[in-house]
């Protein structure tokens, strides 16, 4: 089977192409751009700026530590409450009942939906006027002319459960393709033992699931701190740049302000605390050690 | 693993050793209580349903009505939608900007994972980790280069220069995937038509691709489902409005105040019959292609 050695270099020569135009060279040129002054719409002021931006950044810039505390906390809490619901949910619908294909499919259905989509659908049904809060009331439940996305107090809250929405089904995914790998005689060695339901579920489906967990809320967690199709149509960062994220806030760099050279500088953050954060992970969890 | 996919009716009877409800509760394993399953299982239901629900009321209620129950049913928002703000021609772009990726993540992913599965080469490590590697790069970060890169290339406002953008994330992750499912198809049958003489080209269509075919859905949906739902790309390199896809147009009529409801919800029913129906048809495929031990590599 090893005889003509070009072979797999010619089949994997497209990918390599499509993926030194459009991945390794944006990185090197997002660095390049970072240590220069570059604005679209100031271009007599373009040139060379050594680390201007990244002093810039790290000291007169309260909005970068801020959108990247709500982040941090954008993350931590949509990644729990994902994998959490997402773990229950997995749960149910490996079990038998009737409709149980039925209900896998529309559970797992807004997985597919977009973020803008989303933002529609849940703008629909929050709104003040016509949205759930004003029928609610007027059913004696609550108190009309709610708007949830308006008030400060609420936002998080509300830009949180509308990310739940599409995000639980990618866990619930998963981890259910990783339930039903699990040996079902693993299952009838501890009933036998006389072990509980909760037993088993403790000591032969939590470490079974040890690696797909760890893999997916390290995939989910990059994907949800690189999100902005959501919070940009939801929130649009607001109020008051409450829920600006750090993607948010350097794609606002590049479409609103054209200000590419700070822009990629907050990139070149960005990716270095992604990086940082997921090897620490990986290494903290001892991925791929099974117990 | 993949013959049983092939062969396996719609939906899985249950496993034989278990023919009725009452047996299985004569047997050790006890069931769980309904409840435990059935209330949860209700609540989160509504959870999905709901939303879905509100846009679909909101899209056939003609203006100015509050029904939940909306009847008689109007089209006029989707004639709207359709004619006037031009979902008509975002819906045409999305559709050829979907089918495009489709094909090309496909094939490429074929081939690099064919690539992976049957051949030890130098640098193969090397491109599996960067690869994996490609999956923490932000999109968005990428916004600023990749409108150079663009710009230089004479692809802004051009559904080609999407399509090969999305196909340049979309295949690392596809690539893998479908490496994985290459890996569990036995190596032994290709080995015994090329030893009588098949090209190992021939050994491949006639022994692996019809095996394959599960995993070709799989993938292939899934770049389509990426595709159409792009929206950071789309927003940035097209500026001009027949060059818009459906998330780029929907996000045109959002606003939490100031909005045509009606429209939204029209325009959104527009975005989301073609991508839910694609993922009910598929999701199972997804579910047992992962179990298969695609994800583990």
């Amino acid at each position: 089977m090893r005889t003509r050695t070009w072979a797999p270099y010619a089949l994997i020569a497209p990918t390599l192409v499509l993926m030194a135009i459009f991945l390794v060279y944006p990185i090197g040129s997002v660095v390049y751009y970072s240590l220069q002054r570059y604005n679209v719409t100031q271009p007599w002021k373009n040139g060379f700026a050594g680390l201007d931006n990244f002093k810039q950044m790290l000291f007169d810039d309260p909005l970068f530590w801020q959108s990247l505390a709500f982040s941090a906390k954008w993350v931590v809490v949509e990644v729990g409450l994902q994998l959490l619901l997402g773990l229950i949910l997995a749960l149910i619908v490996n079990e038998t009942f009737i409709g149980r294909g039925m209900a896998r499919a529309l559970v797992f259905s807004p997985w597919a939906v977009s973020g803008v989509l989303t933002t529609g659908i849940w703008i629909l049904l929050l709104n003040p006027s016509t949205g759930i809060f004003q029928e609610l009331s007027n059913l004696g439940i609550g108190s009309p002319g709610t708007s949830v996305l308006g008030n400060p107090d609420t936002v998080f809250d509300a830009l949180v459960v509308t990310e739940l929405w599409r995000g639980v089904p990618f866990f619930a995914i998963l981890l259910l393709a990783d339930l039903q790998s699990i040996p079902k005689d693993l299952y009838e060695a501890a009933s036998v033992d006389g072990a509980s339901r909760w037993r088993r579920f403790t000591s032969v489906t939590l470490p079974h699931l040890k690696d797909a967990i760890i893999l997916s809320t390290l995939l989910r967690a990059v994907w949800e701190f690189n999100n902005v199709d959501l919070i940009y149509t939801l929130t649009g960062g607001g109020p008051a740049n409450q829920t600006t994220t750090l993607p948010l806030y350097v794609a606002r760099q590049a479409v609103d302000s054209h200000n590419f050279g700070y822009g990629s500088a907050l990139t070149v953050a960005g990716f270095l605390i992604l990086l940082f954060f997921s090897i620490a992970y990986l290494r903290l969890s001892k991925f791929g050690s099974r117990a | 693993m993949t013959e049983t996919l092939t062969r396996r009716p719609v939906d899985s009877a249950p496993p034989p050793r278990q023919p009725t409800k009452k047996r299985r509760r004569a047997v050790a394993e006890e069931p769980g209580k309904p409840w435990m399953i059935h209330v949860p299982l209700f609540l989160y239901l509504l959870f999905t349903l709901i939303p879905f629900y509100w846009m679909l009321v909101f899209a056939v209620r003609p203006a100015g009505s509050t029904q939940l129950v909306p009847w008689p049913i109007s089209f006029e928002h989707f004639d709207t939608v359709w004619n006037d703000i031009g979902f008509g021609i975002f819906f045409y772009n999305s559709v050829v900007m979907g089918l495009g990726v489709l094909v090309f993540v496909t094939i490429l992913s074929v081939m690099g994972g064919y690539a992976l599965a049957r051949f030890k080469f130098r640098g193969q490590r090397v491109f599996l980790l960067a690869m994996l590697c490609s999956q923490f790069i932000p999109g968005a970060m990428m916004l600023i280069p990749l409108f150079v890169i663009f710009k230089g290339l004479g692809l802004l406002n051009s559904i080609t220069g999407l399509v090969i953008a999305e196909v340049a994330f979309q295949l690392p992750l596809s690539l893998i995937l479908m490496s994985g499912f290459i890996r569990n198809i036995s190596v032994e049958l290709e080995e015994a038509a090329m030893v009588d003489g098949c090209s190992r080209l021939r050994a491949f269509f006639a022994v692996v691709l019809p095996q394959l075919k599960p995993a070709l859905v799989a993938v292939g949906s899934f770049a389509f489902i990426g595709a159409w739902n792009q929206f950071l790309f789309a927003l940035m390199f097209a500026t001009r409005q027949d060059k818009f896809t459906l998330p780029v147009g929907l996000s045109y009529t959002l606003g939490e105040f100031n909005t045509d409801f009606g429209a939204l919800a029209a325009g959104g029913v527009v975005a989301a019959v073609p991508v839910v129906l694609v993922f009910a048809v598929v999701q199972r495929f997804l579910v047992q292609g992962l179990s298969a031990g695609a994800v583990k590599g």
